[in-house]
């Protein structure tokens, strides 16, 4: 069942359950940020629409830069401001910042320690009808792999206000992922959000397996896990919203009592959060693990829940894959 | 700034012939890095360093300061050489470029030695982080300076001319760019490579106003900088005409010293391997002495 203590939303598996895009809260959250502090400033290539920054240009027209269709003039116009006393925050679609502008991020915000939150927006095959070019699924695994780097996922738009808000909050780089489509929110304001802590969302009474999920596939991953102890099978969810730096404690914890894992994110498996987990278990205590997630193939153009079924990533896919887990534990 | 006198000027003509002294001799000690940008911009550094900054070398965060920002961070033996000469650390310390556990790394790093505004060697980077600084003074109506180095070679990434036009659409008249205009890049001259002409007209064209100087000769230069700082409502670049290898014979106008040091290799035309370096300190030193003894 849910975890009570976290105050989730209780009618998340009610058929009517508000839906909001994660985007939105980045939105809010920045403009909450700019009210705070003075030294926030907000920075995009032309889609303030889109990726929400809007509302801040509104009530702060001052701190915000529209720097027109070049991200890698973004990237390091915003590093300029971070290292001058500022927290910029820059916000285009994934692909194009931080994919583009790699090198730039690279250089003169990461390893320059500036104080810059880029804002990836659009990210996985969420972006559906715009296709493969528009659909940002390898953005994990390039921002996670830098030294001196946050990656922040969060899983509703209640969160991923928390997280905007969180992020403004700590000095140096960080990549915060939003995705395009309204999704269930899964949480309330009195669920916890911290930078560096992943969370049970779902518990079965002695479960046999961990589903690690990250961003808006945290509620197909409930979903399954419901499922799953309809079906006699107990299992528990976490939601890894802070893919860098990880939990490991409490990750530790959970794969420790199921002895095995499956991860569950919209990116590619190479490298993202499945990357991650299993980088860290094969270090500290080796498990069968599923990858849920593109499976080294761009997607196409479609609506999401067509894309999630194809590529395998959907609820049933999810159930599939926790069975082999579990399976694969049984016959070693 | 005050007025130059001609021993003023002198002054700093023996400050960047000593700067040169040290480029080659950091340059033989670490045994690999970039020759002729370095030796051509010394005037400019000097001139920078000795006169135009408003800066504090013993207070290298102190936040009233002038910003320099090296984008073509491959010349840094000219800044670190010109920083250790004004104070910021002990001139020993440049025997340790591109050593284990140097502050001094190949390409500068900001996190790495105080004095440095940006960590810079990929190109093409530098103007955006200025054009960021200069907004972020304005919105703090704070009025120092950001001065803004770039080489010709860079300006044929495409992310600098991104930059060029948001300081246009922005007037950033506190930002001022010195572009090293040497003509050479690793694998030629930039006319043969991919030549950036007509220069000027493009700058004019993105809203900037444009400035052009002898970069070897520190009135000129010191007027130009000077001249910029009266401009209103418009970015000011000076086109700074360097000699590459500027001092050393040798060197002078050949690419193929863009990217070495002396003594790694023959060239056609220099001092054998062994020879250079040893050549080179002695024409810096004939130089200097000249101007010692300059009436």
């Amino acid at each position: 069942m849910l975890n009570k203590s976290l105050n989730l939303n209780p009618k998340f598996f009610d058929s009517d359950v508000e839906q909001k895009p994660t985007r939105a809260g980045f939105g809010t959250g920045l403009v909450t940020l700019g009210k705070e502090n003075p030294n926030v400033v907000v920075l995009t290539a032309d889609l303030s629409g889109s990726t929400k920054t809007d509302a801040f240009a509104k009530e702060f027209p001052d701190r915000f830069f529209d720097i027109g269709v070049a991200e890698q003039n973004m990237a390091s116009v915003a590093a300029g401001f971070g290292v001058s006393g500022k927290t910029a925050f820059i916000s285009s679609y994934a692909t194009f910042s931080p994919g583009r502008n790699w090198e730039h991020i690279r250089t003169t915000i990461v390893y320059n320690n500036a104080d810059v939150k880029i804002a990836g927006h659009h990210s996985g095959t969420m972006t559906g009808p715009d296709g493969a070019t528009h659909q940002a699924t390898e953005d994990i695994a390039i921002t996670r792999a830098w030294p001196n780097m946050d990656v922040i996922v969060p899983c509703d738009n209640i969160q991923a206000e928390k997280a905007t808000i969180a992020a403004g909050k700590k000095y140096g780089p960080m990549y915060l992922r939003f995705s395009r489509d309204k999704t269930p929110v899964i949480t309330t304001s009195e669920t916890p959000f911290e930078i560096g802590k992943s969370y049970i969302y779902w518990e079965s009474e002695n479960p046999v397996a961990t589903i690690a999920a990250t961003g808006y596939m945290v509620a197909y991953a409930l979903l399954a896990a419901k499922q799953l102890e309809e079906e006699g099978i107990p299992t528990l969810v976490v939601n890894v919203a802070s893919v860098k730096p990880l939990d490991e404690q409490l990750l530790t914890d959970v794969v420790g009592r199921t002895k095995c894992l499956v991860t569950v994110e919209d990116h590619q498996v190479m490298g993202g959060l499945g990357g991650a987990l299993a980088e860290f278990f094969a270090k500290t205590q080796p498990v069968p693990i599923e990858f849920i997630g593109l499976q080294n193939t761009f997607a196409e153009s479609g609506t999401p829940a067509q894309l999630l079924e194809k590529y395998g990533m959907g609820k049933d896919a999810i159930i599939a894959a926790t069975k082999r887990a579990i399976e694969r534990k049984e016959t070693r | 700034m005050t007025e130059l006198t001609d021993q003023d000027v002198r002054d700093l003509e023996i400050k960047a012939n000593t700067i040169r002294e040290l480029i080659i001799t950091t340059l033989i000690e670490a045994g690999s890095g970039h020759s002729g940008g370095p030796l051509g911009m010394a005037d400019i550094f000097a001139s920078f360093y000795f006169h135009i900054l408003n800066h504090k070398p013993e207070d290298p965060e102190w936040d009233g300061r002038d910003r320099l920002i090296l984008s073509n961070g491959h010349i840094c033996p000219v800044r670190y050489a010109t920083m250790a000469l004004s104070g910021y650390f002990p001139i020993e310390e440049l025997k340790t470029l591109r050593k284990i556990n140097s502050r001094l790394q190949g390409h500068p790093h900001r996190g790495a030695l105080p004095g440095l505004e940006t960590t810079s060697g990929p190109l093409g980077e530098g103007l955006s982080q200025a054009v960021g600084m200069a907004l972020s003074a304005r919105l703090d109506k704070k009025d120092h300076y950001i001065y803004c180095l770039t080489s010709d070679g860079e300006h044929q990434e495409g992310s600098i001319w991104e930059a060029a036009m948001a300081a246009g659409k922005y007037q950033l008249s506190n930002l001022i760019q010195v572009i090293d205009y040497n003509n050479i890049q690793i694998d030629g001259n930039i006319s043969d490579e991919m030549p950036l002409e007509p220069f000027v007209d493009k700058y004019r064209a993105f809203n900037w106003e444009v400035l052009e100087v002898d970069g070897n000769n520190i009135r000129e230069f010191i007027a130009s900088v000077e001249k910029a700082k009266t401009i209103r409502d418009k970015p000011i670049i000076i086109v700074a005409h360097t000699i590459p290898g500027k001092g050393v014979s040798f060197m002078e106008n050949d690419y193929r010293w863009h990217g070495i040091p002396p003594d790694i290799e023959d060239v056609s035309g220099a001092p054998p391997k062994g020879e250079q370096a040893k050549k080179a300190l002695e024409e810096l030193r004939v130089i200097g002495e000249r101007l010692q003894h300059a009436e």
